[in-house]
């Protein structure tokens, strides 16, 4: 058995929206590995959607390979539904159906369900399982989709923009919640606009940007090579900002210069680029 | 688990939803008794009124368990997202729609019971004459009616259009098909387009059963009618259905 969960490979979706061709993935290729958490990050409209509905069997491809554990999702088997989950987009449900209702009739479509009380535990709903879902709050109800994608104890988890719209502390317990997949030995695949949230969770994240990947890695080594670092001081009322692969050269030079100059250096720091900095730059229009 | 027995669960689950839906339970099975009561009352009907109208509410009946009600849930279900979410779970289309229909099909049973309990007690029209006969029909109408209202759905936008869409359909269908009062004294156009249509034929199929006794001899055309529509349904239900 490969230890590849997920291989997608020079992946193209066109549609015809209103006469008009759209081309929302445009030669996309990444792997995921078993166990692992992934971030597809990007803004809106990016292309995620359209990746994740392709490798969900929900779309099909124009062009390209993809493989999920083993199958092409394409073909819709029925084996490959009974081992991956799925989280939507949208949230709405039966509206009145209990939370534990919910989950023992669609355990029943799978062959090795979990537990239904144990999965309400899991995802934090003990208190609301004999509420009917419309009393839930959004966040709640967004816990209840993880549980519906649990229930038949999956391999592999789709989350698809699991934490949209939520304040931050509903983030806070969601991503608390997916944290406890990793514990389970669950491989994910979460899409995102939330830069935070994919660095939060993700093992490794892919920035993705018009239908093009744009930059892959944990979280920690996106922020590439030459200018890694930025040192930032001021200088007669004036901000100025250098980036550097290595500060210490650069940080001993403007200190000499200042101690021979006999002025302090204002305002001096050095900073890792941060994921945020990348992304950024990657995704602003004149980013690339 | 087999398609059967995960049909029979989601049967049982839509059962459920059903009773918990005040507005839909309403709609499916008082309206048309309602019809019953108003129709018998406001026109003070003769017996020979009642014996056109209480088989015409009960196909009245079928048409709003059955046709309606899918039309109405289908769409539902699709604009909420709920079909999509079934799409991804190991569930096959036969056995999720087989538990939908199948619960369409038994409130259709239970309008038609209680029609015919309510004819036999409170109008006098008797029990019905052939009860083979009103299986039959019964059966039939429901199921062409299941395949028609899911392809109904097809070309509803939205939940919000549904209502509007479904009683363009409904209203004018009672009105030409015979459930308020006989057919024969219709004009000939509205008749001619009546009688291309099912509804008119289940009305006639249950008339025979539950009022006049005709043999099934007489109403084969009937039952071909109505075959077709349901397989003409049942196909647009297939080929053109939206998961979301």
């Amino acid at each position: 058995m490969t230890d590849l969960a997920i291989t997608v490979r020079d992946l193209h979706k066109t549609y015809a929206r209103g006469g008009r061709e759209v081309e929302a993935v445009r030669g996309i290729s990444f792997h995921v590995r078993r166990g692992e958490i992934f971030g597809l990050l990007g803004p809106n409209g990016a292309g995620k959607t359209s990746t994740v509905e392709i490798l969900e069997g929900y779309r099909r491809r124009d062009a390209g390979e993809v493989s999920v554990l083993g199958f092409d999702p394409e073909t819709r088997d029925r084996a490959f539904r009974e081992r991956v989950g799925i989280v939507l987009q949208s949230t709405a449900f039966y509206p009145r159906v209990t939370v534990r209702e919910a989950l023992e009739h669609f355990a029943a479509f799978y062959p090795h369900p979990r537990d239904p009380g144990d999965t309400i535990d899991l995802v934090g709903l003990a208190d609301k399982a004999d509420d009917r879902t419309k009393d839930l709050s959004g966040g709640q109800r967004r816990r209840l989709d993880l549980a519906l994608a649990l229930i038949g104890d999956p391999e592999l988890v789709f989350l698809d923009e699991p934490t949209t719209g939520f304040d931050p502390a509903a983030r806070r317990t969601a991503w608390e919640v997916i944290g406890r997949l990793r514990d389970l030995g669950k491989t994910v695949l979460l899409t995102t606009h939330y830069l935070e949230e994919a660095q939060a969770l993700s093992d490794r994240v892919a920035i993705i940007k018009e239908g093009r990947l744009v930059a892959e890695g944990p979280p920690r080594e996106l922020a590439p090579g030459p200018s890694a670092y930025r040192v930032s001081y001021e200088r007669d009322g004036r901000r100025v900002e250098e980036e550097t692969a290595d500060p210490t050269e650069l940080l001993h030079r403007l200190t000499s210069d200042a101690i021979a100059r006999g002025e302090p250096l204002e305002n001096l720091t050095v900073s890792r680029r941060s994921l945020e900095d990348v992304y950024l730059e990657l995704t602003s229009e004149e980013g690339t | 688990m087999s398609t059967a027995r995960l049909a029979w669960r989601q049967l049982r689950f839509q059962r459920m939803l059903f009773w918990r839906e005040p507005s839909a339970a309403f709609f499916s099975l008082l309206l048309p008794l309602l019809f019953l009561f108003l129709v018998a009352a406001v026109f003070d009907l003769d017996e020979e009124g009642l014996e056109v109208l209480v088989p015409g509410i009960a196909a009245m009946g079928i048409l709003a368990a059955v046709f309606t009600a899918l039309a109405y849930h289908v769409t539902f279900l699709r604009d909420q997202g709920i079909l999509k979410r079934v799409r991804g779970m190991p569930v096959s289309p036969v056995a999720y729609f087989g538990g939908l229909v199948g619960s369409a099909v038994a409130n259709a049973v239970i309008q038609v019971g209680l029609v015919v309990v309510l004819g036999a007690l409170v109008y006098d029209v008797g029990w019905p004459r052939d009860v083979l006969q009103l299986v039959l029909f019964t059966a039939l109408g429901a199921g062409a009616f299941a395949c028609l209202g899911v392809a109904f759905a097809n070309v509803i936008p939205n939940f919000d259009a549904a209502p509007a869409l479904v009683n363009a359909v409904f209203l004018p269908l009672i009105f030409i098909s015979g459930v308020f009062y006989s057919a024969d004294s219709l004009p000939r156009v509205l008749d001619a387009i009546a009688k291309a249509l099912p509804l008119r034929h289940v009305v006639d199929g249950l008339s025979a059963a539950m009022v006049t006794g005709a043999p099934l001899g007489d109403n084969l055309g009937a039952v071909a009618v109505i075959t077709a529509w349901g397989a003409a349904g049942a196909l647009l239900a297939v080929r053109f259905f939206r998961w979301e």
